[in-house]
């Protein structure tokens, strides 16, 4: 404890206990980036067996304003992504998942500047950034649970298709979309749709909870008796982790 | 313990990190602009093949900054930056052979 009174702030939180300090980086901070190595590994998994999907199954050759849900066919994303809260029956492609970018990265920039704050060991600043960083991850999931509800309850006229039932082929009319069936196209664009932005959902909620952790943390002094705000740096990298994959899922899932 | 808090305060340099956090918005603005940039390709470009390399340069893009700045693995050692990097070249292959499976598939399929 006396070597902190002297030399508040110093490096000896990241030596190592062989006494060096791998990479230059603290044991938390490094084992943090290797768990989302990890973690890229499985969401490459879902995007890669996204990809090998529909790469599997006929695309939509016709043009996109003559574009009809059909499960023979891929969907084309903007016709199926084109609703927007309290703007009912207005065909806005793409205008939502937008909105929710831009709130993933506005709390990318409010969390970075928390790190930042950190640094400095300013308190009062490392409050303020978390607390707007918690404010847009709640608002992120927000938007989600709608999306979701909307994708699962589906268009007013919903979708004629041509399903195996009991063993025979049938016509039927589905609305919206659950893991067997899907008004927007094949089922497992559905399956997709579920499985990754859920699994990226899981990630952000989590995300928030340890945001509040450190928030509160922060709040009560923690990190000041501690003499280092380090821990708002690794939490940092796995919120920024978190908005890096949606920039991906926002690509392959949403534009491409 | 209080006077470690107090060393800090008074130690304080308002200009100190400024440098950094013009760094952090400059980033912001330049996200900002990559993905409104998105959008408007999103709707002029025929969809195509050029249009799907557009997405994925803007999106590396994107993630080169997003890594490299607001994850600070630009300013990381080498030996840290390659491993991470490493990992992910590899991930890009399978990417790759997966999708030429997928089309080997569709072509056993609807061929």
């Amino acid at each position: 404890m006396a070597a902190h009174v002297t030399t508040p702030g110093a490096v000896e939180p990241k030596m190592w206990l062989g006494g060096i300090e791998p990479m230059k980086a603290s044991y938390g901070k490094l084992m943090m980036w290797f768990f989302l190595i990890s973690d890229t590994f499985t969401f490459s998994a879902l995007l890669v067996a996204y990809g090998t999907a529909r790469f599997s199954f006929p695309a939509f050759s016709g043009n996109h304003e003559d574009f009809t849900f059909s499960n023979m066919y891929w969907p084309v994303p903007e016709r199926v992504y084109e609703s927007v809260p309290f703007l009912h029956g207005v065909s806005l492609p793409l205008v939502f998942v937008g909105i929710m970018t831009f709130i993933l990265i506005a709390s990318s920039v409010t969390m970075v500047l928390a790190v930042e704050a950190g640094h400095r060991m300013d308190r009062a600043n490392v409050e303020k950034y978390m607390l707007w960083t918690i404010l847009g991850g709640f608002t992120f999931l927000g938007c989600q649970a709608w999306e979701w509800s909307h994708f699962i309850h589906g268009t007013d006229a919903g979708s004629v298709m041509k399903v195996m039932e009991n063993g025979a082929w049938i016509e039927k009319t589905i609305f919206g979309a659950n893991l067997t069936e899907n008004q927007y196209g094949p089922p497992a664009f559905a399956d997709f749709f579920f499985f990754i932005t859920g699994f990226h959902g899981t990630h952000v909620f989590s995300g928030v909870i340890l945001n509040i952790l450190i928030f509160f943390r922060a709040a009560t002094g923690f990190y000041d008796k501690r003499g280092s705000y380090e821990m708002v740096e690794k939490v940092g990298l796995y919120w920024h982790f978190v908005d890096l994959v949606w920039v991906f899922v926002f690509t392959f899932f949403y534009l491409v | 313990m209080a006077e470690v808090h107090h060393h800090h305060v008074h130690n304080q340099d308002p200009e100190a990190g400024a440098e950094q956090r013009k760094a952090i918005w400059k980033t912001f603005w330049i996200l900002l602009i990559i993905t409104s940039l998105e959008f408007v390709i999103a709707f002029t470009v025929p969809h195509g093949v050029l249009k799907v390399s557009i997405f994925i340069v803007m999106t590396i893009v994107k993630a080169f900054y997003i890594v490299g700045e607001f994850m600070h693995l630009k300013h990381e050692t080498k030996t840290l930056i390659w491993s991470i990097l490493v990992p992910v070249i590899f991930v890009a292959w399978l990417i790759l052979a997966l999708l030429l499976e997928g089309n080997a598939i569709f072509e056993a399929i609807f061929g």
